[in-house]
């Protein structure tokens, strides 16, 4: 696409290391192959997968124009990246970004790229990483040689692989911290990259680092594997180890991950991961992915034969001196602040304590404080990149990191320059006030960028950001510290399961049109490395959702005891008036003319599920499908309320009971007079939704069904809380895979 | 030297007066005409931040945007796919999408008359690092390529050129002349140059 693709190679033969440079030219020669049609389809998209190279929205070439389905007509024609993905159509490059470690010259880099190949934004993810959205395939070769000079890779970004080692920002700084897990994050990211144990996995793996058990920044209990700093006395001395978790993961259904072993030394780090990879590779799903995350082949094999397997593997390595190496290696790049330590200067405005109270903390280091730059939704354009690279030299030996908030942590500021650095920031757009509070709102891309996007996450998170923002410091203090993060899918990017107020993006029809709507995700706690899960409440309309905010951290604010954390305070009431406080929000307006229903924040269009594929009309029984999916939705709830007060069996058989009334609900459609039986209704509903692919999500396949198949099959009868609460996350999923395929089959427009 | 992947902005007058969301709809509403003849995908909301790109119509051939960029809001040609042709060709395919652009804007009914451009000052960017490095040279290689063009465009009235300093920036001339322009005339005046395909 770029006019000087072809000459950037020569420009930079030998400025980038030599590995990465041949990668990138095997990269770029499968490209070829597949034009020439000499590769596979499946093939070339887990190659272009495996260096970041993401499909996005409208990529098979079709789009709802908010009339009709536009075909876009590609010069490349039908030319294919992989399946059902046209070559010309738009895509995103993920950056690997390892421990959220960045210096300036890496940031101007950025910003090239940002500016010439995408559309001069680059987003942070909720995994540390670097997005680019928009980028044309043809570009992507010339892009990654650009960040391998910049001593970047996009390798493994995506794909079946261990993707970015993420890890705490404040690590090596912050105050609580055990000990500094830099290093060994650094030093496994290096060691898993490309490995060959690691190449075979059936899904992704996703390690992470904290310093400490008590406070989020790592997120170790919401990961494959999760590593926190720890240290016991051995003989009078202080030693260093690390808790590894392992089989943690949001996704559709979250696992809060087991303890593999509570003191692992650190030269044990490496080869202990190799292990639990062999592992994951040998006897991981890989036909159905949708079971193929380490999560389920831990809680199939149960944690303690899982250990049992990989002490077994672990004897079997031959000995790698990488090891610790790479450790020692990684501990040698120690940071150091450019400036003295000092004091921070008494004179300064209020806008600058505002900013000063929610965006700056003191390091371990006395003198020193870390600055973290608040990004809208993550994005920050290419003049921004420049200038913050200016300020992080003015300031520091370039010591930044991304953060999982998607936002920039600046480390080693002396207090001194407080001042002088908030206004370097603040002319440039980046001195924003409101550092990990209610108006710091996590979003995934959702219906902007992301294939699964099903509601506008990030419309969602602006329209709640420009009203809270307005407000913010006059809130009560224990409102201004809850955590907003939003999906716009079931597929938890944005990280809803650990918010104190999360949403994920589903669809109801009402009224006879599609209106986009978010679940309330209540119970999350983001700290202790992400706690807990919280569980959906209700479904209400998108454009209810900042009242669904006002009132529950109104009657927060109203009822809450002294130093009572939401999520204890969502536990006191119980979901059951929460709910009821909530119902009128899940109704539409009464204003009959008020259409601002039925499309989504920030886009004009009539909303719909068109872009995920279309079907045929349902005819007449509309509303008693609508009745049964909504009696569903009340059990499911129902089975929520049971497993907070214990009783998970009754909990488990209650949302199994909800998932066959859906399917019931469906098979209706076609069989008005389905008996009450559950074999004979998942009979009906395999035959007549399943095996037609009726109920199939363009993305999501058959999955949502196979829960239900899973739980008639093993009678629901759960020996534990935790199956009887994935039960009822599967059963939620189902239902709303139900009211999506309801919008598929009978979605009338607008006129 | 060879001009690609040019970038053209013309400023707004009375920013004030312009609401970004109100463009959104527009956009979309370019997407299900295809207006202008190019491939046109998708529209990409950056509101949210200070002194950014604001509202992007992403194309396959090029972007446009009512850009803010620099704190000066402005409609925005990002020409991304590869053009044939000399430089000049492609300077004039870059401002004559920015004017026409502009000009639908100017007459959208559903802005009610709220973006107007002034015509007197002109970005030209070229988005390209290799091809065009911000430096001296590049400065002087391209000096009499803006010349000729700016000297249509404006009808030999005088006008005064500044470069952006930062060698990081893209190579970019900003052009501010003597007397003001409307769209219409500008777009007139860019006629008169030898016609070129627009769709690359």
């Amino acid at each position: 696409m770029k006019a000087s693709n072809s000459l950037w190679k020569e420009s930079l033969t030998g400025k980038l290391p030599e590995d990465l440079a041949h990668e990138i030219d095997i990269f770029e020669t499968d490209l070829g192959l597949k034009k020439q049609g000499k590769l596979d389809e499946r093939l070339i998209a887990e190659t272009r997968l495996r260096r970041g190279v993401y499909g996005q929205r409208y990529d098979n070439g079709q789009r709802h124009d908010g009339k009709r389905v536009q075909e876009f007509a590609y010069p490349s024609g039908p030319l294919t990246k992989g399946p059902n993905t046209l070559w010309d159509a738009p895509g995103m490059q993920r950056i690997k970004i390892p421990a959220g470690g960045l210096n300036a010259a890496q940031l101007e880099t950025l910003a090239e790229l940002a500016e010439e190949y995408s559309d001069g934004i680059a987003h942070i993810t909720t995994r540390q990483d670097v997005q680019l959205h928009y980028v044309h395939i043809d570009d992507t070769p010339t892009l990654m040689r650009r960040l391998a000079a910049a001593k970047i890779t996009t390798r493994e970004a995506c794909g079946n692989s261990v993707r970015n080692v993420t890890a705490c920002p404040y690590a090596g700084v912050c105050q609580d911290e055990v000990f500094d897990v830099t290093p060994y994050a650094l030093a496994l990211s290096r060691f898993l990259l490309g490995h060959p144990d690691c190449q075979s996995f059936g899904r992704k793996f996703k390690p992470s680092f904290s310093g400490c058990a008590q406070h989020a920044c790592g997120l170790a209990n919401m990961h494959d594997l999760g590593l926190v700093g720890v240290t016991h006395t051995e003989n009078g001395k202080e030693v260093r180890g690390f808790a590894m978790y392992v089989g943690g993961g949001l996704g559709t259904v979250p696992y809060q991950a087991k303890l593999f072993h509570p003191f692992l030394p650190p030269e044990e780090l490496l080869p202990i991961a190799q292990s639990i990879a062999r592992v994951f590779a040998r006897l991981g799903e890989k036909k159905n992915r949708n079971r193929a995350r380490i999560k389920f082949l831990i809680h199939d094999l149960g944690i303690e034969k899982f250990k049992e397997l990989v002490w077994e593997e672990r004897k079997t390595l031959p000995h790698d001196p990488r090891w610790t190496q790479y450790v020692e290696m990684a501990k040698e790049s120690k940071e150091e602040p450019l400036r003295p330590p000092g004091e921070t200067p008494s004179r300064a405005s209020e806008a600058f304590e505002r900013w000063h109270k929610t965006n700056v903390r003191p390091q371990r280091q006395e003198g020193y404080s870390t600055v973290t730059t608040t990004l809208p939704l993550g994005d920050i354009t290419a003049s921004q990149l420049r200038a913050l690279a200016d300020i992080v030299r003015r300031f520091t030996r370039e010591t930044l990191r991304t953060t999982v908030e998607q936002n920039f942590v600046v480390r080693w500021v002396s207090n001194r320059d407080l001042v002088d650095i908030y206004e370097a920031l603040n002319p440039v757009g980046l001195g924003d006030p409101g550092a990990g509070n209610i108006v710091d709102i996590v979003a995934c891309p959702g219906t902007d960028t992301c294939k699964l996007g099903i509601s506008s996450s990030r419309g969602l998170a602006m329209e709640l950001r420009n009203r809270l923002a307005q407000k913010s410091f006059e809130m009560d203090a224990a409102v201004q510290n809850l955590h907003i993060k939003i999906s716009g899918c079931f597929n938890s990017c944005g990280q809803h399961h650990v918010a104190d107020l999360g949403f994920y993006g589903v669809s109801r029809k009402m009224a006879g049109y599609a209106v986009p709507h978010f679940q309330v995700v209540l119970g999350g706690e983001w700290e202790s490395n992400a706690g807990s899960y919280g569980l959906p409440v209700v479904a209400v309309p998108s454009k209810n959702i900042p009242q669904v905010v006002t009132r529950l951290t109104d009657r927060y604010v109203a009822i809450r005891k002294s130093g009572e954390s939401f999520k204890d305070f969502v536990k006191r009431i119980g979901k059951v008036e929460i709910k009821s406080l909530l119902e009128d929000l899940t109704r539409l307006s009464a204003d009959s003319a008020d259409r601002s229903f039925f499309s989504d924040w920030g886009d004009p269009r009539e909303y719909g599920l068109g872009d995920m594929g279309v079907g045929e009309c349902a005819g007449e029984v509309v509303s008693a499908i609508e009745f049964d999916l909504a009696a569903a939705e009340r059990e499911v709830f129902q089975a929520q309320v049971d497993l907070d007060k214990g009783n998970f069996q009754q909990a488990a058989r209650t949302a199994y009971l909800a998932m066959v009334h859906a399917a019931k609900a469906l098979v209706k459609l076609e069989l008005q007079d389905v008996p009450d039986d559950p074999d004979r209704i998942i009979r009906e509903f395999t035959t007549r939704f399943y095996d037609t692919q009726k109920f199939y999500d363009s993305f999501a396949g058959g999955k949502f069904a196979q829960y239900l198949f899973a739980a008639h099959v093993s009678s629901n009868k759960p020996d534990n809380p935790d199956s009887a609460r994935y039960l009822i996350d599967e059963a939620q999923l189902f239902i709303d895979a139900s009211h999506a395929c309801y919008n598929r089959l009978g979605t009338v427009s607008v006129a | 030297m060879e001009f690609q992947h040019l970038n053209v902005k013309l400023f707004v007058e009375k920013e004030e007066k312009v609401d970004l969301e109100a463009l959104i709809p527009v956009f979309h509403s370019w997407i299900q005409n295809q207006a202008g003849g190019e491939l046109l995908l998708d529209v990409a909301d950056y509101r949210h931040i200070r002194s950014g790109p604001g509202v992007i119509l992403i194309g396959h051939e090029g972007n446009y945007s009512l850009d803010n960029t620099g704190g000066r809001l402005g409609v925005r040609y990002n020409r991304k796919a590869e053009l044939e042709g000399t430089n000049q060709d492609r300077l004039v395919q870059a401002t004559h999408a920015t004017l026409a652009a502009c000009r639908r804007l100017e007459i959208e009914p559903r802005l009610g008359g709220t973006i107007l451009f002034h015509g007197r000052e002109i970005e030209v960017l070229i988005n390209d690092r290799l091809l065009a490095p911000n430096t001296l040279e590049t400065r002087a290689a391209a000096d009499s390529e803006f010349r000729t063009f700016f000297s249509t465009l404006f009808r030999d009235i005088e006008y005064a050129v500044s470069y952006p300093q930062d060698p990081r920036s893209l190579f970019s001339v900003h052009v501010k002349a003597s007397q003001a322009f409307d769209t219409t005339a500008l777009l007139n005046n860019l006629n008169s140059m030898a016609p070129v395909s627009h769709q690359g």
